[in-house]
């Protein structure tokens, strides 16, 4: 498609001359950027409390067998009281594992990579006044509140929160007789269904948009890398999260109203004919397309800002859509690797080894072509650029620790270690909250019209990526002697008798990786009221959004740009007075068609 | 500090470590290739208002390059990977004169049912034991996987050996051995409740002689059950 529809025009016109409640502007907005603005404080907010039961999560396993800090504030379902302290249960353990990875996947994560900048970018980058669907855009953020309410119930409920992993495994997760907990498990599978819900109205919302309101000119091969993984992350959350949303309702079903699709057995020894695997096939059918749902936006964010920092169109910008593209499909065929050990027929190992293994080949033309981007470049490393930086260094060692896993034979001993947690933080902090942060600090002044502090934002990298590394990468070496993941007292074990010493270092620098969060949330909302005022285009970046106002008013653009060039011209010969061009400027000057080189 | 695996004393270990090591390497190299770059290039190519960066699209020789590399390692890693699990997990390669087990998973604790002196696991002098597992050092050992409530996973760190044990799933079978006589546990690796992490057992690969003199022990325990 050469030329894509513009929206019609003259709605931004119309809105303009109806000045709207507080209420309609602020709350129930359907303004791409509030909706935007809206979840960007929802998703830091669950940042803060998954980060917050991970610190309590980390003292348990540093100190076992000591009393709790402060645990004396907790009540009695989370702790024991004795005359030396409080010491926690292993049930608020449980319930701790779990919901530390459900709140950062489900409530800050996912919702922050794409409820947040696929709302603010795509009509920004892509030329449009707003999304297709403004009102599925504005139910998409109110159906995540539900979900964020009933999971920070779920804490306080007879029998406490879901205590069976993020994964839900059944029957585990199916009969309560064998966990205690009831009302915290169902009442988490509510709140999931919501978030599936409004993945999937933003996804479909994204798609129309992306397909249907191109600004003229805007080619798919001028569409901003950001704009490519937002656009193939909704593909994936369309396809991916109706699959748990029915999973999760079967699951239920199965608590709740005598179904067994995963119980093989009840409370009572009676035979059942469900099947404990179809869980872990529905959830990692669902699962391991998440996995990357968690990071192309990131990867996407990588590519703009390391084009921006670097003075540089982006390297190999083709092959970079396509690596995205085979990243995607692979993703679909790959959920088996979760499963190696799992009772499944041992020869379906093959495929899905082969499958995980070649995810390897675009990761790695990812990489290459993002130091590509580095390369002879005129770096500016600012916050962004040092976060965005950061990404690539770290996602990938996430990536070579994969490799360990995708082989079947070294996942019998490594699977259900510590070197898978060390593996799956890379991915999801090093990677996924590292470009999260660098979008953050990149963005900012276009969304809220100020400057984040710099001073600030350097000293919050360093401070993150230094801890960040003590924190995980000690975890390698503790998986490598065996300790098992989710283990509330690893002391009696022979096996683990040397790790104490590593464990107690990686909680003191998990307390100041939480406690440097603080640093940037100050930095954040100082520069909300005190920040410098932010030009239209404080970065020299040539993408659309920064040819409107810092922040663009309701409606975005009086005139729909038309689009010229790539999305990535920096530095080009022909351009003397600065060293970018914009996709909406300059008709006269010459640019290769995205790509070809 | 405790950062290397533990001794290894089974046979399919000895692969499993190598495969280990092998990937290390090759992870190594390329952990290097690419943090090194990162540096080198921050440190080379920090920006300055007097300079201007080299504009290029990029290079389709260098995409074929890293991608053909990365592809090829991965093609050998994966085919060598494949035929070292189907060598452990392939039951129709199973040893056959193996000793037969059957271990039961059950909220928080490991049962063991041993074949007795006829070694054949379904007889009468089958019996039982809570959170023992005991057998020779040296033989190969096959043990049948069994959940009475959730799933459990079998895992014993020094002989490389991690296996799922499913409720309403019978058929779950692995083996492994022990080349010299030694002490070790079972440890539950899947989250199974809240004594999820006191869910383990004593394990005791014995000498032949010794293996003998117990399993007598227990027989005239039991009283011929």
């Amino acid at each position: 498609m050469a030329t894509a529809i513009a929206e019609p025009t003259g709605r931004a016109v119309i809105e303009e001359a109806h000045p709207q409640s507080f209420l309609r502007k602020y709350l129930f907005s359907t303004d791409h950027k509030v909706i935007a603005a809206q979840f960007l404080f929802y998703t830091l907010f669950f940042l803060m409390i998954g980060g917050l039961l991970a610190v309590l999560m980390r003292q348990q396993i540093a100190w076992p067998t000591e009393p709790l800090t402060l645990g004396g504030i907790l009540p009695e379902t989370m702790v024991a009281k004795a005359t030396d302290g409080a010491y926690m249960l292993p049930e608020f353990y449980n319930a701790l594992v779990t919901m530390h990875g459900s709140v950062m996947v489900f409530l800050a994560i996912m919702p922050m990579l794409v409820g947040v900048w696929a709302n603010f970018l795509i009509p920004l980058q892509l030329g449009a006044h707003d999304m297709a669907f403004p009102r599925l855009n504005m139910l998409s953020f109110w159906t995540m509140v539900p979900a964020g309410i009933l999971t920070l119930a779920s804490f306080f409920v007879v029998g406490g929160a879901a205590g069976a992993g993020w994964t839900l495994y059944a029957p585990l997760s199916a009969r309560p007789d064998l966990t205690g907990v009831e009302m915290g498990q169902i009442l988490w599978l509510i709140a999931l269904v919501f978030v599936g819900l409004s993945s999937i109205l933003g996804s479909v919302n994204y798609i129309t948009t992306v397909i249907n309101m191109r600004a003229p000119g805007m080619t798919w091969f001028r569409m901003p890398l950001t704009v490519w993984a937002l656009f193939i992350t909704a593909i994936l959350g369309l396809l991916a999260m109706p699959v748990l949303s029915a999973a999760g309702i079967m699951l239920i079903f199965d608590q709740t109203i005598g179904t067994s699709f995963f119980i093989p057995s009840n409370a009572a020894g009676d035979a059942l004919s469900g099947q404990p695997l179809l869980w872990q096939h529905l959830f990692w059918f669902f699962g391991h397309p998440e996995v990357y749902i968690l990071i192309l936006p990131a990867m996407g964010f990588t590519s703009e800002i390391l084009a921006v920092g670097s003075r540089k169109p982006v390297f190999g910008y083709k092959a970079m859509v396509w690596a995205l593209i085979s990243i995607a499909f692979l993703g679909f065929i790959v959920w088996g690797h979760h499963m190696f050990q799992s009772g499944m027929n041992p020869a379906l190992g093959l495929a899905f080894t082969v499958s995980t293994l070649f995810i390897a080949v675009p990761s790695a033309i990812k990489t290459f072509n993002w130091m590509g981007t580095m390369w002879r470049g005129n770096l500016q490393l600012h916050s962004a650029m040092l976060f965005a930086v950061g990404f690539v260094a770290m996602f990938a060692i996430g990536g070579l620790s994969g490799v360990f896993m995708a082989s079947t034979p070294v996942d019998i001993y490594i699977h259900d270690t510590y070197f898978i947690v060390a593996h799956i933080h890379y991915v999801l902090f090093g990677g996924s909250l590292f470009a999260l942060f660098g979008a953050i600090y990149f963005w900012f002044p276009k969304m809220f019209g100020r400057m984040m502090n710099e001073t600030l934002g350097k000293i919050h990298f360093w401070l993150t990526l230094v801890l960040f590394n003590v924190v995980f990468f000690p975890m390698h070496g503790v998986g490598m002697a065996g300790m098992m993941r989710r283990i509330y007292d690893w002391t009696g074990y022979q096996h683990l008798e040397g790790i104490g010493a590593t464990n107690q270092i990686i909680t003191i620098a998990a307390v100041g990786l939480f406690a440097s969060g603080f640093l940037f949330a100050f930095n954040f909302f100082w520069s909300i009221w005190k920040g410098e005022k932010a030009p239209d285009n404080p970065w020299g970046a040539s993408t659309l959004e920064w040819s409107v106002p810092s922040p663009p008013k309701h409606g975005n653009w009086s005139e729909i740009p038309v689009v010229y060039h790539g999305p990535h011209e920096y530095s080009h010969p022909d351009v003397t007075d600065k060293d970018w061009l914009g996709q909406n400027e300059r008709p006269d000057v010459v640019t290769p068609a995205a790509g070809s080189h | 500090m405790d950062w290397s695996l533990p001794p290894n004393f089974s046979t399919h270990g000895d692969v499993i470590d190598q495969l280990f090591w092998i990937i290390l390497g090759l992870t190594g190299l390329a952990f290097v290739l690419v943090e090194g770059g990162i540096i080198w290039f921050l440190v080379r190519y920090r920006g300055t208002p007097s300079r201007r960066a080299h504009y290029t699209h990029g290079s389709n020789r260098l995409e074929v390059v890293w991608t053909v590399i990365p592809a090829v390692i991965i093609v050998v890693l994966g085919g060598y990977s494949a035929m070292v699990w189907d060598d452990i997990k392939n039951e129709n390669k199973f040893p056959e004169d193996a000793l037969e087990f059957t271990v039961i998973g059950k909220q928080f604790e490991w049962n063991v049912v041993y074949p007795g002196v006829d070694e054949v696991l379904g007889t009468s002098d089958d019996f039982e034991v809570r959170n023992q597992f005991h057998f020779p050092a040296g033989e190969n050992v096959i043990v049948n996987l069994r959940s009475e409530d959730v799933i459990h996973s079998f895992f014993i760190p020094e002989l490389r050996v991690k296996q799922d044990a499913v409720p309403g799933m019978d058929n779950i079978r692995i083996w492994f051995d022990s080349r010299e006589p030694g002490q070790f546990e079972i440890a539950c690796a899947e989250l199974c409740g809240l004594g999820h992490y006191r869910m383990e057992a004593s394990v005791t690969a014995h000498a032949r002689a010794d293996f003998d003199a117990w399993q007598a022990s227990q027989v005239a325990e039991n009283g011929g059950e």
